[in-house]
């Protein structure tokens, strides 16, 4: 079991996190933060196998996760 | 549970004022993942540049000192020799060290300065809007160079790690990449062991990483993954270029 959290108000919508998730967990989605980014969102978390990779790429270190 | 991943305390709690996909916040994060994990955070003076990375001024949460432009080497030489405790480094772009800085650097390299300095070449100028750096690439557009670089007039990218790694006195000179999670983690690898040489009084060391520009560049951040893999790359190639240690061994 793998836990994502992320800090929404820090994306800035780059997809970094999204292109190197070797699981397709997350997507951009479509709510909007402070500002106006469209943030990342984890969609299969079931799927995560906590390699770490989306919050090593994570520009403004948005992503924290707890296994 | 156990936590995996942590935002690093050397970063305050602010969101950067980076552009989204710029690498200054890739490569601020993982030197302050380093610094938390050598407990310096306490110690350590951060010297900012002119350009981007003078953002960091209201990021990082380490004790800071703005340079003038291109003159961190000095200032930092100044802090490190009456503050021999603290941990100094500095942190410049392109334009920074290796144009209107380019004295300050050769001379706190070949003095052997005992601090660190991380170099991010995304190969212009961010802050002012996109001119050609001394390490734009061959054919790459600027403002000042719109059809291109051409190096019958402005002449051939720099590269700034082979040129201190011919100097005596540094003791650890090396680039790295951080477009891939595997680049990252070996940016990291040798972002810490130029904070050790400092930490064991061993002397200069510099680390230069390949950064990005989406916003001068003119792409979409993903786009600038690839054009680093196809392009930054092959004109500066990533490697050790000088390690004390492994020449004494
Ligand atoms: C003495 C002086 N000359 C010129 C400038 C204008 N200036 C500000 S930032 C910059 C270039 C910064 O480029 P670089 O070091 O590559 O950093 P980046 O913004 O790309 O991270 C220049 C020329 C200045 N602030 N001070
Ligand atoms: S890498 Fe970070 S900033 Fe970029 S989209 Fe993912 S969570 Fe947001
Ligand atoms: S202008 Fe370029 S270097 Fe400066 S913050 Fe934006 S992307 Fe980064």
């Amino acid at each position: 079991m793998v836990n994502l959290e992320f800090n929404v108000e820090a994306c800035k919508s780059c997809g970094f996190c999204v292109k190197v998730c070797p699981k397709q967990v997350l997507s951009i989605g479509e709510h909007i933060n402070k500002k106006g980014y469209r943030y990342a969102q984890s969609d299969n978390p079931e799927e995560c196998i906590g390699c770490k990779m989306c919050a090593a790429m994570c520009p403004d270190a948005v992503i924290e996760i707890w296994k | 549970m156990e936590k995996i991943y942590t935002r690093p305390n050397a970063l305050n709690k602010s969101v950067s004022g980076y552009c989204p996909g710029c690498m200054h916040s890739t490569i601020t994060k993982i030197t302050a993942q380093v610094i938390d994990e050598l407990g310096i955070g306490e110690r350590t003076v951060c010297v900012l540049p002119v350009g981007c990375g003078t953002l960091g001024a209201l990021y990082w949460n380490l004790d800071m000192v703005i340079s003038a432009h291109g003159r961190a080497p000095a200032v930092a030489t100044g802090v490190k020799r009456v503050s021999p405790d603290s941990v100094v480094f500095t942190y410049q772009g392109d334009g920074d060290l290796a144009s209107i800085g380019l004295s300050e650097i050769m001379h706190a390299a070949n003095r052997g300065e005992n601090y660190t300095v991380l170099f991010i070449n995304n190969s212009i100028y961010g802050m002012t809007g996109g001119q050609m750096a001394p390490t734009t690439l061959v054919g790459q557009k600027t403002t000042t160079t719109p059809g291109g670089r051409n190096p019958d007039t402005d002449g051939f990218p720099m590269k700034m790690a082979e040129l201190i790694a011919q100097l005596t006195s540094p003791v650890y000179v090396a680039r790295f990449a951080v477009n891939t999670p595997a680049y990252i983690n070996k940016a990291k690898e040798g972002i810490r062991k130029a904070f050790q040489n400092q930490l064991d009084g061993k002397g200069f060391s510099l680390v230069e990483i390949l950064s990005n520009c989406p916003t001068t560049w003119g792409m979409s951040p993903i786009d600038t993954l690839s054009y680093i893999n196809d392009n930054t790359l092959a004109e500066f190639p990533l490697g050790v270029f000088k390690d004390r240690e492994e020449e004494q061994s």
